[in-house]
């Protein structure tokens, strides 16, 4: 009886976290601008030039990448403390491709005109290395809640960049957002489109803007 | 923290069996609904070759009601079943009929009616190489056998910009109303000439303008029409000598897709 009287105190003292307390929110806001997986990290760079000629694919694809990302975080966390050491790479790496293939197979099912454009790049999603990077650096070592917040942080600040990559290039590239063609909408007809936006290259260019104008902004450097 | 082997070896199953598991569930119950996706883009190809679809036509009735499908072989001769199973025209994969000799292919033929049910085009799948890949598509004949009446191409993996503009109306619509045979009445099917010079009244009845920069995408093309022209030869003059007066007024009857 008196045992049980003393260990009570104890646990009261635990409090529990607010849900959206200082350090969480900048578990979801540093990725975003800071640390964003692109343009400060690099990473995740062939699919952000591969995918993005348009919106629309570029959309599913970013979606894609936060469904995986969130949700590998928050299954490698909860499971983090079962994975053995010594093969955690590959428990990663298998489920990873397990999220990945069920996003496949459902775009096959569901947005198959998206998916034609897409399913080499859904694939790709396995070696994007935002996702592994995440798991070995973030999942590994905390809980699910905040696991799941720095999936989403490292996902969107992945797909704002990609969908501003595809806005610039699908504006100047097609002349068109989300396939509708503006320039023709407010009056400008015959806008000469720029065929170098349409390929690989045109991604490179913007990319290097949107990080020039973002390290500039925010003052990092590469040390 | 350091596991025994045991541990290792019976989580990595437990995990595999899991992970597995839910995949293969995934793929069974999915699978419906994407062989539905795959006979939905079919038919929306095969309607591309004769009309301008839009995105909210309703793709399976319109194929329903206008298109009618057969296989023929290398002869001519109508097939409907190869060992002992019934073909379907829709489900012939033309990439792998490509693989085999010309002469043991199957050639699916689709029948296009206009509104008033009356004989419009032929519609025939092509197949062939471009510059770096596979290229294919189908090419709609009118009713007297030499007109086209459309194409529509697509590509696995030509240049973005070059050889893949294959694949834009714009250079889709120079095909339209060109002749498959020459004066003398010879096959010599569509060629895509080299350089692009923007004119079509330059080109006669079998050339079209050709595209700056993929020279070898636009031979792929005309390859691919060619051969296949040629494949579907002795089908077309058999449907021309004779049985089309009577195929263009029988009853179009009624076909489950």
């Amino acid at each position: 009886m008196s045992t049980e009287v003393a260990d009570k105190p104890v646990k009261i003292e635990e409090k529990s976290e607010d849900l959206f307390s200082k350090r969480r929110r900048k578990i979801v806001s540093d990725p975003l601008n800071e640390d964003n997986p692109i343009t400060v990290q690099v990473l995740g760079i062939c699919s952000a030039l591969a995918v993005t000629t348009q919106l629309s694919p570029t959309l599913i694809m970013a979606i894609s990448v936060v469904f995986v990302v969130v949700f590998s975080n928050l299954i490698i966390s909860l499971i983090r403390n079962m994975v053995p050491g010594r093969v955690r790479i590959i428990v990663q790496l298998a489920v990873i491709a397990t999220l990945v293939t069920l996003v496949d197979q459902v775009l096959k099912a569901y947005f198959y005109d998206a998916w034609k454009v897409l399913s080499v790049f859904v694939g790709l999603i396995i070696t994007n290395c935002i996702v592994m990077g995440r798991l070995e650096a973030f999942a590994m070592g905390n809980k699910p809640y905040d696991s799941v917040l720095d999936g989403l942080g490292s996902g969107f600040g992945y797909a704002w960049v990609i969908l501003a990559v595809a806005f610039f290039r699908e504006l100047f590239g097609s002349g068109a957002i989300f396939g509708f063609k503006v320039f023709e909408a407010v009056g400008i007809e015959n806008f000469p489109t720029n065929g170098l936006m349409v390929s690989p290259v045109g991604a490179f260019m913007i990319l290097g803007i949107i990080i020039w104008v973002q390290r500039s902004l925010t003052g990092y450097t590469e040390r | 923290m350091r596991q025994s082997n045991t541990y290792i070896i019976v989580f990595s199953a437990v995990l595999t069996v899991i992970l597995g598991g839910l995949l293969s569930v995934t793929s069974v119950g999915l699978k419906p609904m994407q062989d539905m996706q795959v006979a939905l883009d079919t038919q929306k190809k095969i309607l591309g070759a004769v009309m301008d679809l839009q995105p909210t036509d309703d793709i399976p009735a319109i194929y329903e009601s206008r298109v009618e499908s057969l296989v023929v072989d290398a002869n001519g001769e109508e097939v409907t079943e190869v060992e002992g199973e019934p073909v379907v025209a829709e489900k012939v994969n033309i990439a792998s009929q490509f693989d085999k000799d010309p002469k043991d292919r199957l050639y699916p033929v689709y029948e296009f009616r206009g509104d008033d049910d009356k004989f419009e085009a032929y519609i025939l799948p092509i197949y062939g190489k471009g510059l770096w890949d596979d290229i294919w598509g189908y090419i709609a004949l009118a009713s007297d056998l030499k007109t086209i009446k459309g194409v529509v191409f697509d590509h696995k993996g030509e240049t973005p910009g070059l050889g893949a503009r294959i694949t834009t109306i714009e250079v889709q619509e120079r095909f339209k109303g060109k002749n498959i045979y020459n004066d003398v009445g010879e096959l010599v099917a569509v060629r895509m000439m080299k350089g692009e010079s923007g004119d079509p009244s330059i080109y006669n009845d079998n050339e079209v303008d050709g595209m700056s920069g993929a020279t070898i995408t636009a031979k792929g093309v005309n390859n691919m029409i060619a051969n296949y022209l040629g494949y579907y030869q002795p089908y077309l003059k058999k449907v021309e000598s004779g049985a089309q007066a009577s195929k263009a007024t029988v009853e179009k009857p009624q076909t489950g897709v």
